[in-house]
């Protein structure tokens, strides 16, 4: 095995490791969007079905769901991503950076971690299903995680973008509400898309997040706005263009 | 033969206001298989020339070789060359001794046959056999420093950088990290750069360097150095201290200095001097010593100040504490 390869395996199974030990973080993504779906889709559920009539297809706790799926895999690739900096923070990084590897190396070690890691997380989701009447067949679920894989590399490359240059966790904050909660919210997880004032259709037609939450929802619900080809198009042409980015500026930091 | 070769090295850092040259035209070299020391007060330069030397800082200016591989347009080949302990901790304590070990090796390619092997085998080196399946967040500060000598051992690196590797740790587990790495010396062939502001670690070099605001301003073994200094300090305390005061002076032509502790002067080769003295002398000595110069003396007499080990020592124990905390 390549040097570099080997590099990528090496900070890809420490991810990995590191995330199936630590059972708090496991336990806390999978309840936390357990409470979106379940608290506020009951919520605004009662309402909400009237208002947005057909492009919900029913009931609001069943359209939410693949929503509430990309947000699981979200968090989860930015968490991970982020954690670069937490490994500068605790010195861990240098120990990487002096290795005999590239690199860009490194950024696509973590992009595969983070990915993964994802992967797991978010079809752990699916042990909801049953609660909200959704049936998931195995083929869903063969289909769902390649899916799942693309919109965690795409993001997590995103997050490696931007913790390349960060110092310190302060800056964790920030990242939240300008890029990990707008993604969200502009998502279409929570409400459909079509009808928006064109500031925000333009937000979320640029959002990578919306072609990732479609392509959820096509595969576990039957409908969508794009089809599933167009939807994976564009979060892998995205992804890559990630990937590159994440790559180039990891070979800059020092 | 050179295993580091610097020429004319100069780092500088943006600062708020103007630049911090922290390496300033810095030449020297390494041979090959010598404990080499930087010896310098906080600030001086030394992490920064190391970082160079690792490739993890770009110079601003010069060059350096190290096992004959240009840091900059080469620093795989570098890389794979040393090893590092950091100034300050660098294990995941999220992971146990042993998988801390395997990230390394595979890391650095050692071969999957002999991996768990040598990892074995360093972590018994290092005394951590027994705890090899603990998290890292289980370990003592002398345990974890341990480790990380043992992973800079580990990929059996020409060159291994130790940056302070024993600052506030106590004496005992300093000495004790010491002896594993004498040990190890014996058995791989390996030159080793050592970052101090022990005098007793300096003492221990081949060679050691000493930086102040950048500038190496001396270099040379340790008793050379010292030999600058002009011989031994001996320090007598006599019954009839003005007697004795003035024999000296009037009979051996040194110049003595009087204080509470009592009369100094330095010879220059005390041994051979001692029994001459105490048998020529006509007033009673209650006791009488010699010391060698140490490497302080030497510090001293070059910058006019002293390195002042305590207070540097709190303030970066201060700091590794403060980052232990935030975990
Ligand atoms: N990344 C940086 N940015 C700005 N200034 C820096 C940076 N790194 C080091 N310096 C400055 O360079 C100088 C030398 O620092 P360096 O860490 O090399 O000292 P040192 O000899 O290792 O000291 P110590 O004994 O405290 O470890 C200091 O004045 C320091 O403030
Ligand atoms: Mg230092």
């Amino acid at each position: 095995m390549s040097r570099n390869m080997m590099g990528i395996y090496t900070i890809w199974l420490r991810d990995v490791r590191r995330f199936w030990r630590d059972r708090p973080r496991i336990i806390g993504a999978t309840i936390q969007p357990a409470l979106f779906l379940f608290l506020l889709g009951t919520g605004l559920g009662r309402g909400i079905v009237g208002a947005f009539g057909n492009d919900i297809r029913g009931d609001y706790l069943t359209f939410i769901y693949p929503g509430i799926i990309g947000m699981s895999i979200l968090f989860t690739s930015i968490f991970s991503a982020i954690s670069i900096v937490w490994d500068r923070e605790i010195g861990f990084l240098k120990e990487v950076m002096v290795a005999p590897i590239s690199r860009w190396a490194v950024a696509v070690g973590k992009a595969f971690g983070g990915s993964t890691v994802a992967v797991f997380q978010g079809s752990l989701m699916l042990i909801f299903a049953p609660f909200i009447n959704v049936h998931i067949t195995p083929a869903i679920v063969i289909t769902l995680i390649p899916v799942i894989f693309l919109i965690a590399f795409s993001i997590t490359s995103i997050g490696i973008v931007v913790a390349a240059r960060m110092h310190s966790m302060q800056g964790f904050q920030i990242i939240m509400n300008f890029l990990v909660l707008p993604m969200f919210f502009l998502s279409g997880a929570m409400f459909p898309i079509t009808n928006l004032p064109r500031w925000m259709a333009i937000l979320v037609a640029i959002n990578p997040l919306t072609y990732g939450v479609d392509a959820l929802r096509g595969v576990i619900l039957g409908f969508s706005n794009y089809s599933l080809i167009a939807n994976m198009s564009i979060i892998s042409g995205f992804g890559i263009a990630m990937i590159i980015a994440a790559m180039i500026i990891f070979g800059k930091v020092e | 033969m050179n295993i580091i070769e610097v020429v004319n090295l100069s780092k500088s850092f943006k600062a708020k206001k103007g630049t911090i040259t922290a390496v300033k035209d810095v030449s020297f070299n390494v041979r090959m298989g010598e404990l080499f020391g930087f010896l310098g007060p906080n600030g001086a330069g030394k992490t920064t020339t190391i970082n160079i030397l690792c490739t993890l800082l770009t110079p601003t200016s010069g060059k350096a070789l190290l096992n004959s591989f240009d840091v900059v347009t080469n620093p795989n080949e570098v890389r794979q060359s040393i090893g590092l302990v950091f100034q300050e901790p660098s294990l995941d304590e999220k992971l146990t001794a042993r998988e801390n070990l395997e990230f390394h090796a595979m890391l650095y390619n050692v071969p999957k046959a002999v991996r768990e092997e040598r990892i074995k085998y360093m972590l018994a080196m290092v005394g951590l056999y027994d705890r090899k399946d603990d998290l890292v967040n289980t370990f003592s500060g002398g345990m974890k420093r341990r480790l990380e000598i043992a992973r800079g051992f580990l990929h059996h690196p020409r060159v291994l950088f130790l940056d302070e590797p024993t600052l506030g740790l106590d004496p005992q587990t300093r000495n004790h990290i010491w002896e594993y790495i004498h040990q190890l010396r014996k058995k791989e062939e390996i030159t080793i750069f050592l970052t101090t502001h022990y005098m007793a670690e300096a003492e221990n070099c081949d060679r050691v360097a000493i930086i102040d605001y950048g500038e190496i301003i001396a270099i040379d073994s340790p008793s050379d150095l010292k030999k600058e200094i002009g011989g031994d300090v001996i320090t007598v305390i006599a019954e009839d201290r003005d007697k004795a005061k003035k024999t000296i002076e009037e009979e051996y032509n040194f110049s003595v200095i009087e204080n509470d502790e009592g009369l100094h002067f330095e010879v220059e080769n005390g041994e051979t001097f001692l029994p001459k003295f105490i048998k020529k002398a006509d007033f009673k000595i209650l006791s009488i010593s010699l010391r060698r110069p140490t490497l302080e003396d030497v510090f001293l007499k070059l910058t006019g100040r002293r390195i002042r080990e305590e207070s540097a020592e709190a303030n970066t124990a201060l700091k590794i504490h403060a980052r232990r905390l935030m975990r």
